[in-house]
């Protein structure tokens, strides 16, 4: 029994090593996002892929390392990030003064807004009609931050389709989450009766990669591959690959 | 409260600069996370939220549970067919089987889709429902746990089934369970943790809403886990008084 173990613990203790190399291995960059955010990221088959996963290819070409992309829970990402357990963070991930006490950012990538999703035969029509109403949103999310201007009720979930799920079952009576988002969860559900409202003004956003305090080389070569992309046409070719409209989310 | 205010002040543009000593960083954690903008009332709003629903589903578990090992035990029968035992023997078997998870997200997703609902409710059906399955079981063994003298005896009283179920079996039975009850409880109010997954803003999601503002990596869970452990801490006392009251009772009785 004593022996069994021993046996098994020495296993344990190995594996432990193999998986903490594996993790370390310095020939890799750890990219974390949530792969819930289409066009931005999502899951096709085994893959994470999207606008930020096309992107984060660059930087780590450009850093002459392997991309390796782990799927997590979006307020998991900057937490990661803290803690070591990836480099760089893409997840559509807007630049907020709050954040900037965690992590720092590279450049902005994209300007997105928010966009406010409801049914059709709902009573939000408006700003002033979604004030106190149960609106849903990704925890974490700067739709989250925006909902808390409107309403006492925000609904967090780990997703947004899941809030767009509840707003279809009449369970939520608004959603808030960035535009592409938005637009590409109302088409992959076909249903007629989810509307996006056009009448409210959201602020402008601007994406950024995420990196731990501490970094700025890393932070550089980002911003090397990111203006570099940008001159050469590289993020416009992928930005229109994932926007089959032409893009007028700027 | 200014006092916190003002120290964190004198550190915030170090730790924009990252450059926070360990103590430092330890001070920020613990003041992002619990003192500033009051979130220790976010904590104790989702555990008054925890607590409530733990209480309802486990009052809901143990009448359903009840019912469930009654019925598991009937003989009631059509033909041959033992239906009510055949009901709730098929009933504890699915929720024993599958996740409560699962359980959990097609109750919210699928019964109650669309239906405008409190998830304080949709929280109590979901865990009252997986907590009877097992109450269910820790009733029956209790029931079967005791004598079939005390059958026999109260038969022999002139006592139907039920009367006899009731007034002599079920007691003692009840008595012989209440220790893993207690247990099943316990479990039960870690396992509402779930209910983050729908939404609902109990003691889990507390910390993690916490979480998506400071992007802590693990400071709101140490909070969150020792709300749990001190509320579970104080329930395990009280059980060990009761089981020590019980016991009391035990040596009175073989005094017969």
């Amino acid at each position: 029994m004593k022996k069994g173990l021993k046996a098994f613990s020495l296993i344990m203790a190995a594996l432990l090593t193999l998986t903490m190399g594996a993790a370390l291995a310095e020939d890799t960059l750890t990219m974390g996002t949530n792969a819930e955010f289409p066009p931005f990221e999502f899951v096709d088959g085994d893959a994470v892929v999207g606008v930020d996963a096309e992107i984060a290819a660059e930087i780590a070409k450009d850093l002459g390392l392997k991309l390796v992309i782990e799927n997590m829970a979006f307020d998991s990402v900057i937490p990661a990030l803290v803690s070591g357990q990836i480099d760089i963070g893409v997840a559509a991930m807007t630049v907020k003064p709050e954040r900037l006490n965690s992590v720092d950012f590279s450049n902005t990538y994209y300007n997105a807004r928010q966009a406010c999703i409801v049914r059709k035969d709902g009573k939000v029509t408006d700003e002033e009609t979604l004030k106190g109403t149960a609106i849903g949103v990704q925890n974490g999310t700067t739709g989250d931050y925006a909902a808390e201007g409107y309403s006492e009720t925000v609904e967090r979930y780990g997703k947004a389709l899941d809030a767009v799920l509840e707003l279809a079952g009449g369970k939520l009576d608004a959603v808030i989450v960035d535009a592409p988002v938005a637009q590409n969860i109302i088409d992959a559900l076909n249903n007629d009766n989810l509307i996006l409202l056009d009448n409210i003004e959201f602020e402008d956003e601007f994406y950024a990669v995420a990196v731990a305090k501490g970094k700025p080389e890393l932070v550089e070569s980002i911003n090397k591959t990111i203006d570099r992309i940008t001159e050469d046409g590289t993020l416009d070719a992928i930005l229109l690959k994932y926007f089959p409209v032409a893009d007028d989310a700027e | 409260m200014a006092l916190f205010d003002s120290w964190w002040n004198a550190l915030q543009e170090r730790s924009v600069a990252g450059t926070l000593s360990f103590w430092e960083s330890i001070y920020k954690e613990i003041y992002l996370n619990f003192l500033s903008d009051a979130r220790y009332m976010n904590y104790l709003r989702g555990l008054r939220v925890t607590l409530i629903v733990s209480a309802l589903a486990a009052l809901f578990g143990l009448a359903l549970g009840i019912a469930l090992a009654l019925g598991r035990l009937s003989g009631a029968r059509i033909g041959r067919f033992k239906y009510l035992s055949w009901i709730a023997g098929k009933y504890i078997n699915i929720i024993r089987g599958t996740p409560m998870l699962l359980q959990l997200l097609i109750i919210n997703f699928g019964i109650f889709g669309s239906v405008k609902m409190d998830k304080i409710f949709i929280g109590v059906i979901a865990c009252g429902l997986n907590s009877a399955a097992y109450v269910a079981e820790i009733i029956r063994g209790g029931i079967q746990s005791v004598d079939k003298g005390q059958v026999e005896a109260g038969r022999t009283l002139g006592l139907t089934s039920g009367m006899t179920m009731q007034l002599i079996v079920f007691p003692q039975a009840l008595k012989a369970a209440l220790p893993s009850l207690c247990n099943e409880f316990i479990t039960l109010i870690k396992e509402t943790s779930i209910l983050a997954y729908i939404a609902l803003t109990e003691l889990t999601k507390a910390a993690d809403y916490i979480r998506s503002r400071t992007y802590s990596p693990f400071m709101p869970y140490i909070i969150s886990g020792l709300m749990y452990l001190a509320v579970v801490t104080v329930l395990t006392k009280g059980i060990a008084v009761l089981e020590r009251r019980l016991r009391q009772s035990d040596t009175g009785a073989s005094a017969h």
